[in-house]
């Protein structure tokens, strides 16, 4: 080959590489940057008054006299509201009967959209879920439910070739004539007042409980029952994968066994998650019965098993990865063979070993198949250490799906399923980090 | 004991008598080493990798605190007889031996051997230097500390006499604590000599020690082979003729895994016997 071809192809394979790379980041950008977006949403928001409010009585966070202040200065120009609502309800008492029917009709959306906003009306009965108990807490929810006070939505399908169109009825129009009608631009104009939006910054998403199943509140039981779940299956699969590599890579004969042995090793890492899950249930809570039902101990069992063949391969790789020369070392010196594993190829595998054990970790803790028939409960308080035989625990994995799929409000609190989704991202990428950083700090030291 | 190095005897066997009849040593040497003690004694001993014979019925004597350099062109078996010494060799699961390979008296390959034992007794420095990614005072240590030396004291002293026997003490007595692989290639050599002189063996085995290394630090290396010489029995595998001719007391030469001639260096070199060896030392083929 020339030389002008050598480089022509050297050049464009560069421009493809560059390229590949490229379109990578792009392709991680377009995941993680919505990510990243919307699940620091969950920490930081424009938060109301409402949310304060919550945060004192479910948690005894904030100042009281303060919030009362705010809550008196709110309460000055909800109280209007309040009054209007009251003359409009004792103007349709004196209302005709089919006038009544037609307005009540009306007026009961109304309400209830009042109700989502501000939290109980005067006279409404104590509610029952904790959920029902306050008004909007964050102020873009609060804008959403202002919009839908002030229009209906109706939909335009007088043409059928073409897809319906949404269009905004001011409600204003509907109440035309009544005390009503003055309502609705009272609220527009006054809802900064009503609510008090404030920056908010809650920390406490990652340390609090939940409250109404994630209604308010954070996240610490999901974290806590990942890092339970995680370190877990760690402390299980870690010693056993770094003893099973020493066999296969010190100790084993070749042979027929041996092979068989590997190769079910490799079919073990591909095997769906799913079917340890199953695996998890049929083996340690029917058979072995390691607890009841569900438990942190089964699912860390279960996570064990799966990220066991990974853990093995990294370490027989970096085993066989240790130079041969320093094993002559040793064994010249009149070593005996465990000695030689111990002393001079297990430290200088160690890199790749906890590269391996790390990596393995952040799959744990990522996992979600195998927690869901196991361990994992998609509401429930953060269990104590001495809990974990015998109690299930929430996981940011599987509450990130059930969140997603099977919450009764999904829609309504979409920014705590972010969160999660951030705190879960966050959770691996930080263990993967620090496998680089520790990788590096022994390869370091070994180099001299 | 498993195997003591004054336990010798000297089987009689033609190879043997004729490497004596052939031993032509200067008068000085004679005195340190109090005549030919064979120390290693081989009896049609040969190595196979799987059916593959590297080394063919080899019989010869290794005199003990002598030198005696193994020449030959590569791949005629000189690392395979050497490392059968020591059983480095147990490390390749294919390879086996026949034939006798006795030390002090005993047999290195007999059932009851035990290779740990052995291979305290009978050291070895490879081609590349292989120190491990340990400070160099561990490096040292690490021998001793095996053999159950775990006082902080006696392994300093153990760890200072074996670096000055290794004459590489004053280049590295202020940093021991030091990672021995940031030492130069030379230095990592006589490091490693020094790391297999802690355990105290009788026998010191060295694989193309200068192989790796660039001329002043061979120099070094074949100096502190001088001064070593008279304490230890050295093995040295060499492709280098000179250093052959300078460093030992004798001489084999090996050639498709035969042991075409062994005898005094200054002899074998001045006067070789076969014609093969002669074309060897005269580089008509390597
Ligand atoms: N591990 C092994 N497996 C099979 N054959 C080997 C192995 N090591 C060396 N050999 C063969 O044995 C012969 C002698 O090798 P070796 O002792 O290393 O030669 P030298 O050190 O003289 O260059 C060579 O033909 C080589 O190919
Ligand atoms: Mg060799």
């Amino acid at each position: 080959m020339n030389l002008g071809t050598r480089k022509i192809l050297d050049r464009s394979f560069t421009a493809v590489g560059i390229g590949s790379i490229v379109l990578m980041a792009l392709a991680l950008m377009v995941v993680v940057v919505p990510i990243v977006s919307n699940g620091v949403g969950a920490m930081f928001f424009t938060g109301t008054v409402e949310h304060r409010k919550m945060l004192q009585s479910e948690f005894k966070r904030g100042e009281p006299r303060e919030l009362a202040g705010e809550v008196a200065a709110a309460e000055r120009y909800r109280a209007r509201v309040y009054e209007m609502l009251a003359g409009f309800e004792a103007e349709m008492e004196r209302m005709k009967p089919e006038q009544k029917a037609e307005y009540e009709e009306k007026y009961s959306p109304v309400r209830k959209t009042l109700q989502e906003l501000l939290g109980p009306l005067p006279g409404d009965p104590a509610p029952m879920l904790t959920r029902f108990k306050y008004g909007q807490t964050r102020w873009e929810k609060a804008e959403e439910r202002l919009h839908d006070l002030l229009y209906e939505t109706k939909w335009d399908t007088s043409n059928p070739d073409v897809m319906s169109k949404e269009y905004f009825v001011s409600q204003a129009t509907g109440f035309e004539g009544t005390s009503l009608a003055q309502l609705f631009p009272y609220v527009e104009k006054n809802i900064r007042k009503i609510l008090l939006p404030k920056f908010t910054i809650y920390w406490g998403f990652l340390t609090d409980s939940s409250v109404d199943s994630h209604f308010f509140g954070g996240i610490w039981p999901e974290i806590q029952g990942t890092f339970f779940l995680a370190i877990g299956a760690m402390l299980f699969a870690f010693p056993l994968g770094v003893i099973a590599a020493i066999y296969f890579t010190e100790y084993a004969k070749p042979g027929f066994f041996n092979s068989m042995l590997r190769s079910a090793n490799s079919t073990l890492a591909g095997v769906p998650s799913i079917v340890f899950g199953m695996f998890g249930l049929a083996f340690f809570i029917n058979t072995l019965k390691v607890s009841e039902s569900k438990s942190v101990i089964a699912g860390a069992l279960t996570l064990a098993i799966m990220i066991l063949p990974t853990i093995i391969r990294a370490a027989e790789e970096a085993i066989l990865a240790v130079p041969k020369t320093y094993r002559e070392a040793s064994l010249g010196l009149g070593s005996t063979k465990w000695n030689t594993i111990a002393t001079v190829i297990l430290p200088a595998a160690l890199p790749g070993i906890l590269t391996g054990g790390v990596i393995s970790l952040g799959r744990a803790a990522g996992e979600t198949a195998p927690i869901i028939f196991t361990a994992a409960v998609s509401v429930g308080s953060a269990i104590g250490l001495a809990d974990v035989f015998s109690s299930p625990t929430p996981a940011l994995s599987w509450n990130i799906y059930n969140l997603a799929s099977e919450h009764e409000a999904a829609a309504q609190i979409r920014h705590v399923q972010y969160g999660m989704v951030l705190a879960l991202v966050s959770i691996v990428l930080l263990l993967n980090l620090s496998a680089i950083v520790l990788r590096a700090r022994i390869s370091k030291k070994l180099k001299g | 004991m498993l195997m003591k190095a004054d336990a010798r005897q000297s089987p009689e066997s033609a190879s043997i008598q004729k490497a004596t009849r052939d031993i032509y040593l200067p008068p000085e040497r004679r005195q340190i080493a109090g005549g030919g003690t064979p120390h290693i004694s081989a009896k049609d001993f040969s190595v196979y990798y799987g059916e593959f014979e590297a080394v063919k019925k080899v019989s010869a004597d290794i005199f003990s605190k002598y030198v005696t350099a193994i020449i030959g062109p590569s791949g005629c078996g000189k690392s395979t007889f050497l490392r059968a010494i020591n059983r480095m060799n147990d490390l390749i699961p294919s390879c086996h031996t026949s034939g006798s390979l006795l030390f002090g008296g005993e047999d290195i390959y007999g059932k009851l051997t035990d290779e740990v034992l052995l291979r305290k007794k009978v050291g070895m420095v490879f081609q590349k230097p292989n120190p491990f990614p340990k400070s160099i005072f561990d490096n040292i240590a690490y021998g001793p500390r095996l053999h159950g030396v775990n006082d902080k004291k006696k392994l300093m002293e153990i760890v200072e006499r074996s670096l000055r026997k290794a004459a590489i003490w004053d280049e590295v007595c202020d940093r021991l604590d030091k990672n021995a692989l940031g030492l130069s290639g030379g230095q990592q050599q006589r490091l490693c000599v020094a790391r297999t002189l802690a355990v105290e063996p009788d026998v010191l085995l060295l694989d193309e020690p200068t192989s790796a290394l660039d001329p002043k630090a061979t120099a070094k290396i074949e100096d502190l082979i001088q001064e070593l010489r008279g304490s230890y029995t050295i093995m040295i595998v060499t492709h280098n003729m000179q250093q052959a001719s300078r460093v030992s007391d004798y001489t084999m030469f090996f050639y498709e895994g035969v042991m075409v001639e062994y005898a005094a260096t200054a002899h074998l070199f001045t006067n070789p016997k076969d014609s093969m060896t002669e074309d060897y030392i005269t580089g008509r083929f390597s």
